[in-house]
Order: structure tokens, then C-alpha cells, then sequence
């Protein structure tokens, strides 16, 4: 479904955001995109959905050649960007009736389509409110239905949790998996949360720097012992964890969390956004969400907060080393 | 015919949120309006409607086209832009669709300023004033185009300050207020040099009934040469990556 060989964006003003990335995902997979804020998720996922221009390698994407036919690759995915995109004051309904018809379908079908699909994410009835009055789950389900309504194979899904509360996110977790079966999806998602690359995806791609640095399935990578996150951090010295709030007194997380470079790294990862990330906005780039972006919910920035209390909330098992 | 129907149905879509939010059209019309109401009265001792109504329908163009970009701006920071970036239609009818529906808002603008215009005593050629109007809406489709594109470059902190300030002088250089023929000699030169000079006057050309004229052959000539330069920058500003 996806072939990437030495995928690279480097922007312009110096950052190499992603450098040299080999993906391959096969058709029915969940898979999922690990990293830190920073690492390059967003860029991959923008260039793997034609709306970046590579500055190097080469993909295919469902099929399609990234580079010589964008179009055809547009045609057969879906794509959930991380921050969102629906208009605060349009009835979603009427967003989503437009958003088929742009992918070709007549009216009629596109209403019956977009029925069907509201039904399977729990939204049947609320089609006529504007997005602007809708709650952070609704809201992404809805996200999630402009990816799906024209039914395409492939979906990508970028932070598709990221700002919501552990039922909310854990709703969206099981509404993706049943509609990988249903639909007969392959699904490429990113997430910066441990317990979410566990949950969903078969398979993983860790990514950090602009590179991929390890890929396996969670159990593999986890080796029968370690966290995610210990592997994250044998592999990098760092961990992923950057979000865990410095005193965390309730860790529960076993010894190494005293030894490990936590808070030099809670620097270093933490510093991927606003050093570089404020170069990035300088030069204007509107269309970009951005990772403050995604906060508009409710949230604080990149919506990190709420990481600590779910975890145990909503994926207990993944915890226990 | 995948472009006329994308085009359509975006033009469609854009224009039911500009009917629904019919305060907006109400009040990209309030200023030339108001000129129109309270400063008209006095023009008209020394001047005519129908050579003031023509420079109003300028001024509600830079003020309501111009600033279309505003939506645009809106919609790339809600992410709605990019969600329909990555549909398989073109950008040109992302384009073309959001700027025929500021080109109708214009068009609905132009007509409230006429029928107010008519109610004061304007005597206008109703075949001169349709003919008007099909400038109108060249018009408005150049400047909502161009319009667009500014926002899509400078983001959205810039768009606002910078394009408030620029249809200022635009307008006045126009000769909306009055006619450029009582300008100074340098005054007049800079004048011509801004595109919306020689569409004013072949409006009034047209409010007065005269058809065959060199100034409304030039004025046809500039708005559609201005259309398909704005056009074209625009969709360049579209396709770009990163938009
Ligand atoms: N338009 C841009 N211009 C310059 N730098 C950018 C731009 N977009 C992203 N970056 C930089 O690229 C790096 C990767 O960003 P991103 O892909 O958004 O990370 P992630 O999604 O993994 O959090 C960051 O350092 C970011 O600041
Ligand atoms: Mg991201």
C-alpha cells in the first residue's frame, strides 16, 4: 500500500525535518507511526498525502507514483489531518456532502454514503450542527468520516487522538479498528502516545530526528520485557515521555526511571518544537495546523497534558513494564 | 468537465455560507453605502449620481472583493483548505469556485448600491447597467483571486493591516469620489498607472449610455486582462506546496 525509499524534506532555512525515510505497509495493516513532537511525523504524512513536495526519494502510494500522478494517489486515500479540518460555523453535514462530491460522487449517493458512515461513528442526527458545537470526540469522529466518505483503501490519521479524554480516545481506538474490518482499510496513523501505537497498530515505525530508528510489531520491539518506551530509550537515550510532568510523584514506572536523562531529554524533545518549530512559523504557513494548532479543543499545546492520568486510565496493561 | 463541475460545486458551497451569514454582505456595503446616503445628497449639487454610484460600485469592489482573502485565511487556519487540497480536485476550482462566490457577494453589493442609487434620483440605461454589472463581476473575480493569493503569501497577521491600508489609496486613485479629469497633471498620471481608473470610467461611460466608446473598450480590455493575470496568479498561489 505504501513504498517509500529515502523519503527526505528539508525546509527551507536548514531543518531537515525527515532524512531518508524506507516505509513499507501492506494492505490491511494498522500501522502506526511512533515518535516525539518534532521527530517528522506530520512532514512524512504531508508528503505521503501529496500536499509537501518531497526534496528527496521516492514513494508510491495505493498504488500510484507519489510524485508522477498526485491525483490518482488523492483518488484512493483518505487523510485525518492532526489538527482537523472542518469550518466552526457549517453544518458538517453540509461539509461533508461537498467533501464527497469533490471525490466525484453525485449527490444522492454521497447522502446515502455519508448516512452509512455517520451511523457506523455514532453520529447519526448530527449532520445539521456546526462543527463549532460538537465535542472533542464528535468532532474527530467527524474528522474521521471526511477520510472515510468516499471509501478509500488506504487512511491516513495524524494524531487521531491527540487532545481528547480517555473515553473519547479510547472510542476512537475501537471505532478504527472495527472500520479496518468493515471497510477493508489499511490504516497509517501517527501518535506520539505510547499506549495508542499499542492499542491500535500491528506494526511500528519509531521514528526520531527525521529517521526511522527502529520498526517491528509493539511485541517485538517490547522484546517480551521492556516498555515502548524503554525501547525508545535504549534505542535514542532519550525517552518519549517528554510529556510526563517532571515531578510525576505517582510514577509507576520501576527504577530506571530515577537514572534515566529525563529531564536533559524532556529538553532536547521538548525543544523540537519551539526552537525549530518557531523558525517554521516565521515564514508563514498558514495552512499548517501546527501543533499548537490542535490545542484549539481545549487543550494546551500539543494537547500533552492529559497524558499521565489516562494512561493508566485506558491502557493499564501497556504500563507494567 | 471534472473543472466546471468541481468548480460549481464549490462555488455552491462557498456561496451558501456567504447567504447564511448575510451580515457580511450587508456589511461590505455599509461604507460605500453610507457615502452614498450622506455624501451623495451633497455631490449631486455639483455632480451627478450617476458619476458617483460608478465610483461607489469601485470602492465596494476593493472593499468586498479585496478582502475576500479573509475567508481563505480562515479556512487554511481551520485546516478546511488543506482537507480540500487533498481531494482529487484541482486547485484551480478550489480557486475559481471560492472567488465566483465573492464575485456574486460583489455582485449583490452592487445591485443594493444601484436600487439606493435609483431611489435618490440616478437615472441610469438599464442596458448600460447590466453591461456594468458583467464588469462587476470580472472585476470581482480579479480581485477576490488576487486577493486570496496576498493572504495565502503573507498570512494572516499581514493580510489584514496590509490590505485595509492598500484599497485606501486604490480607491481614491481610481477617482471614485471624483473625476480624475480634475486632478493635477501628476496626480492624473498616477492615476493611470492603477487598473481600477480606466474600469470606473468606462462604468460611467456606461451608466450615461454610451456604449462605443474608447473608454469602455479600454476598460473592457483592462478588467479582463486584470482577470486572467489575477486568475493565474491565484492558482499558481494554490498549487503551490504548503499553501
Ligand atoms: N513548514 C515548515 N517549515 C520549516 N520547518 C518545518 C515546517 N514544518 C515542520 N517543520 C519542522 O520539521 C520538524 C518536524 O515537524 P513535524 O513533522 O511537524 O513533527 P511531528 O509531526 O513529528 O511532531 C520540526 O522540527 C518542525 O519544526
Ligand atoms: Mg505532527
Amino acid at each position: 500500500m505504501i513504498r517509500t525509499s529515502g523519503l527526505s524534506k528539508s525546509f527551507p532555512g536548514g531543518v531537515n525535518a525527515v532524512r531518508g525515510v524506507d516505509l513499507a505497509v501492506e494492505a490491511g495493516e494498522i500501522v502506526g507511526f511512533l515518535g516525539p513532537n518534532g521527530a517528522g511525523k506530520t512532514t512524512t504524512m504531508r508528503m505521503l498525502t501529496t500536499l509537501l513536495r518531497p526534496t528527496g526519494g521516492v514513494a508510491t502510494v495505493a498504488g500510484r507514483d507519489l510524485l508522477a500522478d498526485p491525483r490518482g494517489v488523492r483518488r484512493r486515500i483518505g487523510y485525518v489531518s492532526q489538527g482537523g479540518g472542518t469550518n466552526p460555523a457549517t453544518p458538517v453535514g453540509d461539509e461533508l456532502e461537498l467533501h464527497a462530491m469533490l471525490y466525484g460522487m453525485r449527490r444522492g449517493p454521497a447522502r446515502e454514503r455519508i448516512g452509512e458512515i455517520l451511523e457506523r461513528l455514532d453520529l447519526s442526527g448530527l449532520e445539521s450542527r456546526p462543527a463549532g458545537a460538537l465535542s472533542g470526540g464528535q468532532r474527530r469522529r467527524f474528522d474521521l468520516a471526511f477520510g472515510l466518505v468516499h471509501g478509500p483503501s488506504l487512511l491516513f490519521l495524524d494524531e487521531p487522538t491527540t487532545g481528547l479524554d480517555p473515553q473519547s480516545r479510547a472510542n476512537l481506538w475501537a471505532h478504527v479498528t472495527r472500520l479496518r474490518e468493515e471497510e477493508g482499510l489499511t490504516v497509517f496513523l501517527t501518535t506520539h502516545y505510547l499506549e495508542e501505537a499499542d492499542a491500535l497498530a500491528d506494526r511500528l515505525f519509531v521514528i526520531d530526528h527525521g529517521a526511522i530508528v527502529a520498526e517491528g510489531t509493539p511485541a517485538e520491539l517490547k522484546g517480551g520485557t521492556g516498555t515502548l518506551d524503554d525501547v525508545f530509550l535504549s534505542i535514542t537515550g532519550r525517552s518519549l515521555r517528554e510529556d510526563r510532568p517532571s515531578a510525576a510523584p505517582g510514577s509507576s514506572r520501576p527504577g530506571p526511571d530515577g537514572v534515566e536523562p529525563s529531564h536533559q531529554e524532556s529538553d532536547g524533545v521538548g525543544s523540537g518544537r519551539p526552537g525549530p518549530g518557531g523558525v517554521g512559523s516565521g515564514d508563514g504557513e498558514p495552512s499548517r495546523p501546527g501543533p499548537g494548532g490542535v490545542g484549539s479543543a481545549g487543550s494546551g499545546p500539543g494537547g500533552v497534558g492529559p497524558a499521565v492520568p489516562e494512561r493508566s486510565a485506558v491502557a493499564p496493561a501497556c504500563e507494567e513494564r | 468537465m471534472d473543472v466546471l463541475r468541481d468548480t460549481w460545486t464549490v462555488f455552491l458551497y462557498n456561496t451558501r455560507i456567504v447567504l447564511r451569514q448575510r451580515a457580511g454582505i450587508v456589511f461590505g456595503v455599509l461604507q460605500p453605502m453610507l457615502y452614498l446616503v450622506l455624501f451623495g445628497p451633497l455631490f449631486a449639487t455639483i455632480g451627478s449620481w450617476e458619476t458617483l454610484v460608478p465610483g461607489l460600485l469601485i470602492q465596494v469592489a476593493l472593499l468586498s472583493a479585496g478582502l475576500a482573502g479573509f475567508g481563505v485565511v480562515f479556512d487554511a487556519r481551520s485546516g478546511v483548505l488543506e482537507r480540500l487540497r487533498v481531494t482529487p480536485a484541482r486547485r484551480v476550482c478550489l480557486l475559481l469556485g471560492r472567488v465566483l462566490s465573492s464575485s456574486v457577494t460583489l455582485l449583490i453589493q452592487s445591485v443594493m448600491l444601484m436600487t439606493v442609487g435609483y431611489a435618490f434620483g440616478m437615472r441610469a440605461w438599464i442596458p448600460g447597467v447590466l453591461a456594468a454589472l458583467v464588469l462587476m463581476g470580472l472585476l470581482g473575480v480579479s480581485l477576490a483571486a488576487l486577493s486570496n493569493a496576498v493572504a495565502l503569501n503573507i498570512g494572516p497577521e499581514l493580510f489584514a493591516p496590509v490590505m485595509t491600508t492598500g484599497v485606501v489609496p486604490l480607491i481614491l486613485l481610481s477617482g471614485a469620489f471624483l473625476p480624475m479629469s480634475m486632478a493635477p497633471g501628476w496626480l492624473d498620471a498616477l492615476s493611470r498607472a492603477t487598473p481600477f481608473r480606466y474600469v470606473l470610467e468606462a462604468v460611467r461611460d456606461l451608466f450615461a449610455g454610451r456604449y462605443a466608446t474608447w473608454t469602455v473598450a479600454a476598460g473592457v480590455a483592462v478588467t479582463v486582462l486584470l482577470s486572467a493575470v489575477c486568475v493565474t496568479v491565484g492558482t499558481r498561489v494554490f498549487n503551490r506546496e504548503n499553501a
